[in-house]
């Protein structure tokens, strides 16, 4: 019978489908014709990987096809939060510095750059005939106004990540309305082509801040003209190798290459278009029927089932990158059982990391005993993984995490593990982990626990109020520095959930804070920070850093991916194909 | 006439008032705020955003200045899509959800109808059996799967239509499809049984033996007769189908105000949130209000207000 209506029902599609051949001959005859045209421009090049671009094996048609899972909330460098919309502003866009494709900062909108011995003060000299989209030079003024405008409390929304500028003297007491002075603020256009930008700490990791879109320049005179000026193309007037050009709210984006870029001669894309699907099995279809050239993470996603078929069926265009977020569990040390170190230590060690990512995460991940991912620079063009390795940490180990449990107990005076809930945020793949690491538990260290869902919002409301035991986490990087993961759990720290406070570990994220200039002492001093989080304390269980998905057609050139993941398609380039 | 429509009117104003309400305080029950994010908004930054949205005030406060303004027609700013008015929003993407679910809902009702009928007047023969057969599996299959196959099969494997996106008028025909195949099902049953009772009926005995052409009976008491049942099912069917299927829509990767919907709860975006369901409400109810009237119309036999009036 089963069988029966499946016959049934493919007959059904085949009848639908033949019914409607007349419509599909048409589209067929139309594809064959461009097919035809594009293959005259084709002379026999073959398809070999040629990293040189030469203008002769270039496609006639440089239109790039993406899919964006989400729409960006909002185009204004002020206001924007998510990848998506990094992905977008990159294009329209573009920072006093870049992010080179070795991962180093760039000049971009300045052309050149002193720092004072202290590393507190940054003069930037803006590039000679950089332009606004509409032909306005770019000045040092445009920067000071941006800035002011993301840090100003009357800005309207206030723009939530101010704090990323808070690196700048005096910024924090403006922004907060401590001082309603912003001539106390360390920006000041000495003239139109001088930016000179004092800092509070000195901060290593600053140029690079200046390629992130919240440090964006806008154009002053459209953004005055109108409160909606970012939510309409013909309103955006930007710096960046792209302008927007059509915007068709929750279908697509497109953009066409700015002429008046500085650097236009090496722009080699014409257009860019984004649909916006937010379902990855569409997604990837979309990429295997060949709509679109770049599928998966950052900006769309390729679901994890398809990973695996997906590496053995398409080899060369399948890729994992290693970015910089930790996937972790947090436990609340204010809570019973864990305000005792020896159970969390226990749990900790009682889970085969290499295992989970093998059979439930399945693609390829690193498994972490640290918090700071392995794409974080250190020094001297090593990752801080490298110079300060995580496996010392703690090691995975059933029989003495079955003992720890036990002394732990003892301490507490337990004679049967006091109930625990394992919580986390809806969704397939956190709970396939869940299950699989309660399951490890129960096994190694012989408790039974429950697991608890919740919808993301309402997750993130029970972590912030300590209404949970243990729960599951994710931390991706602001910016390349280790800083970014271990200022977290300082004392009362906005996004320190743990109830974890210990004066030691403020006093060495205070000294690197502020010995910023000392390189070495500062990554030491982090390194040790780490080493108290979780081989003395454990206050969070790492389990492994991220990778990314991705799907590059073969005949796609030219992106680039930075350690946090994020992609700059700015430089890409479409071979004939 | 008048009187009826005016107490439907007054019915649809105070469940629409009911449904705002309702709506309103349980949005603001639910754990969690627009400006929730995995990382923690710094107070001040966040004190500022409340008081900008208004959500600083007390949570009566807040309602009352919420239904003045919905009287005033003002839907409000989108707290996620910055600088977006929900009614832009709601218009922008409605537009496509009723292009594509009015040519669902014509395709559904002819080829429903179509397929009912021939099933009726071929009763018990191969083309009853076959639509029956067919009508089940479109009730039984979930329009996601038929979705997901066609995708896979027409758009992926034969690559006659596009896998995403309505850009070209192709790209229709899919997802036209997998939301009709379910209406289809259930019309085709619908109009079957309705359409066999009135076959068997004593008046078609009647005309048939007052020597009426067969054309003129079919059209004149078999049709008019049998598409009622069908009318009541016609204008929830529309409502439901042009506010927007999520997954149809998420499937073919199409702008549809089903995904503005269903985005903005997990955003927590207020305003948007009341702004689509009042959206849909007014068309939900519209539509019930119209099937109504269309009834007293249809029904030969029913004249509903003449009880009272008469």
């Amino acid at each position: 019978m089963k069988k029966k209506s499946w016959m049934l029902l493919l007959t059904l599609v085949l009848v639908i489908g033949t019914v409607l051949a007349g419509c599909g001959s048409a589209e067929e005859t139309a594809t064959t014709d461009s097919g035809n045209t594009t293959e005259q421009g084709t002379t026999d090049n073959g398809t070999a990987a040629e990293p040189a671009a030469t203008d002769a094996n270039l496609a006639a048609d440089q239109t790039l096809h993406l899919n964006l899972s989400a729409e960006p909330p909002t185009l204004d460098p002020a206001q924007a939060q998510d990848s998506q919309a990094n992905t977008a502003l990159r294009f329209m866009y573009e920072g006093l510095a870049t992010i080179d494709a070795d991962g180093n900062p760039a000049p971009g909108a300045a052309e050149s750059w002193d720092v004072s011995e202290d590393g507190l003060t940054y003069t930037f000299h803006m590039r000679e005939g950089a332009t606004w989209s509409n032909g306005d030079p770019v000045t040092a003024n445009d920067f000071v106004f941006a800035w002011e405008r993301v840090l100003s409390p009357e800005t309207v929304p206030a723009p939530v990540y101010a704090y990323q500028l808070y690196y700048i003297n005096g910024a924090e007491d403006f922004n907060t309305g401590k001082t309603t002075d912003f001539s106390k603020v360390g920006v000041k256009a000495v003239d139109e082509k001088t930016l000179e930008v004092t800092l509070t700490n000195p901060t290593p990791y600053f140029l690079g801040l200046t390629s992130f879109y919240t440090y964006y320049p806008v154009h002053k005179a459209s953004v005055e003209a109108s409160d909606a000026w970012a939510a309409d193309p013909s309103t955006m007037v930007t710096n960046g190798p792209f302008t927007l050009t059509t915007w068709t709210p929750g279908s697509e984006l497109s953009w066409t290459k700015n002429d008046k870029y500085w650097d236009a001669a090496n722009i080699k894309l014409t257009n860019v278009t984004a649909s916006v699907v937010n379902s990855g099995a569409t997604e990837t279809a979309s990429y295997q029927g060949g709509e679109i050239d770049y599928a998966g993470a950052p900006t769309g996603e390729i679901p994890t089932d398809q990973i695996q078929p997906l590496s053995q069926q398409l080899p060369d265009e399948f890729k994992l990158t290693d970015i910089a977020s930790t996937y972790y569990y947090e436990f609340n040390t204010k809570a019973k059982p864990f305000d005792n170190v020896k159970i969390r230590k226990a749990f900790a060690m009682a889970i085969d990391r290499q295992s989970l990512i093998d059979n439930v995460t399945k693609a390829g991940q690193t498994p972490a005993f640290g918090f700071v991912p392995t794409s974080i620079a250190g020094l001297n063009n090593q990752s801080f993984r490298d110079t300060h390795p995580d496996s010392e940490y703690f090691k995975e180990d059933a029989a003495q995490a079955k003992q720890l449990l036990e002394e732990g107990m003892k301490e507490e005076g337990y004679t049967t593990l006091p109930p625990v809930t394992l919580l986390y945020n809806t969704s397939e793949n956190h709970q396939k982990l869940a299950l699989a690491i309660a399951d490890m538990w129960k096994k190694n260290l012989g408790v039974d626990i429950q697991t608890k869902n919740e919808e993301w919002s309402v997750f993130l409301e029970s972590r912030k109020t300590g209404n949970f035991q243990v729960a599951r986490a994710g931390w991706s990087a602001d910016y390349n520095d280790p800083m970014t993961y271990m200022d977290m759990f300082v004392s009362g720290g906005g996004n320190n959930n743990t109830g974890y406070a210990d004066p030691a570990y403020d006093k060495l994220i205070d000294e690197a804070y502020k010995g910023g200039n000392d390189l070495e002492k500062r990554m030491q001093d982090m390194a040790d920070a780490e080493k108290m989080l979780i081989q003395d304390n454990m206050v969070i269980m790492p389990v492994y850093y991220y990778t990314q998905a991705s799907l590059t057609k073969p005949y796609l050139k030219g992106v680039t991916t930075d350690f946090s993941g994020a992609i700059n398609f700015t430089r890409a380039y479409l071979e004939e194909h | 006439m008048a009187r009826y429509i005016t107490s439907k009117l007054i019915y649809t104003l105070l469940s629409l008032f009911i449904l705002i309400t309702a709506t309103f305080f349980l949005m603001k029950a639910i754990p969690g705020d627009p400006f929730m994010s995995e990382k923690e908004v710094p107070a001040p930054i966040r004190a500022r955003l409340e008081a900008q949205y208004g959500l600083d005030k007390p949570l009566m406060t807040q309602y009352v200045n919420y239904l003045g303004n919905i009287v005033q027609g003002d839907l409000g700013i989108s707290m996620k899509k910055l600088n977006q008015e929900v009614s832009h929003i709601i218009g922008q993407t409605f537009g496509v959800s009723l292009r594509l679910g009015l040519i669902a809902v014509v395709v559904s009702i002819i080829v429903g109808v179509t397929l009912g009928l021939l099933a009726a007047l071929y009763h018990r023969k191969f083309i009853d059996s076959a639509v029956m057969v067919l009508a089940v599996i479109g009730i039984a299959v979930p329009s996601f799967v038929l979705a997901s196959l066609l995708q896979y099969a027409l758009g992926l494997k034969a690559e006659l239509f596009p896998i995403t996106g309505l850009r070209s008028p192709l790209g229709y025909v899919l997802p036209v499809v997998a939301l009709s195949a379910g209406p289809i099902a259930y019309i085709a049953r619908l109009t079957r049984s309705s359409m066999l009772e009135v076959l068997h009926a004593d008046y078609i005995k009647t005309a048939k033996a007052k020597g009426l052409k067969w054309p003129a009976i079919l059209w004149k008491h078999v049709i008019r007769n049998g598409i009622l049942p069908v009318v009541t099912y016609v204008g929830p069917m529309t409502a439901n189908i042009i506010t927007g299927s999520v997954v149809v829509e998420r499937i073919f990767g199409i702008g549809g105000i089903g995904k503005v919907f269903v985005d903005s709860i997990t955003n927590r975006d207020y305003t948007m949130i009341m702004g689509v369901t009042l959206f849909y409400g007014i068309i939900l109810m519209a539509a019930r209000f119209i099937t109504d009237i269309v009834y007293v119309f249809v029904d030969p036999r029913i004249k509903l207000t003449s009880g009272k009036e008469g």
